[in-house]
């Protein structure tokens, strides 16, 4: 499994974060919670890959069918 | 050696997320102590896998019911999920849907025991006179 991915994600979530405090200093409030919006979806989308793929995982290896 | 992978993970994800909470990111802090759970889980699938085998082999040679140890293996992979769904949402602070995750995981566990009570049951009354 990759670790990187742990990395990965918080990097994307500490850029956010920043590039929220930004806009929202630069007087965007709506824009600045868009972005950060769309952030966390795309996040979540690879997380809920991951997350079935887990789950598969377990199904098979208890055989929880 | 496995153990030190896993704890330098576990570490390392800590720092992350209390870096992403302090940046009040919650909700990416959460997402990263879900991975971490997963990225952990992965690295010792195959070790798991490793003891169901024997178990499974060591009930076989003992001629026990398959069904029931089939059903016990079933029970420890609902806890796992059960437990790994509970603890996520109790780190984020929402211990009502814990509880109702737990809750719903019990009664499931609870239906698929019946069958042993049942037949423990029998079991019981045929051996009174």
């Amino acid at each position: 499994m990759n670790i990187d991915l742990i990395f990965r994600i918080a990097s994307i979530g500490i850029l956010l974060g920043v590039l929220h405090t930004v806009l929202v200093k630069a007087g965007k409030e709506e824009f600045a919670y868009i972005t950060t919006l769309v952030g966390v979806v795309i996040v979540f989308g690879m997380v809920i890959g991951l997350i079935s793929r887990l789950f598969d995982d377990i199904k098979n290896l208890f055989q929880l069918y | 050696m496995e153990v030190i992978q896993i704890v330098s993970i576990g570490i390392v994800a800590t720092v992350l997320v209390v870096l992403l909470r302090q940046s009040n990111r919650n909700e990416f802090a959460l997402l990263v102590s879900l991975i971490t759970g997963i990225v952990i889980f992965t690295i010792i699938l195959d070790k798991i896998e490793y003891v169901v085998e024997t178990l499974n082999n060591l009930s076989r040679n003992t001629n026990i019911e398959f069904t029931y140890f089939s059903t016990i293996l079933k029970i420890i992979g609902i806890a796992y999920i059960v437990e790994f769904g509970a603890q996520i949402s109790r780190d984020a602070g929402e211990n009502a849907i814990a509880s109702k995750i737990e809750l719903g995981g019990k009664v499931i566990i609870m239906v698929l025991a019946m069958p042993i009570l049942l037949a423990l049951m029998n079991l019981i009354i045929k051996i009174l006179p």
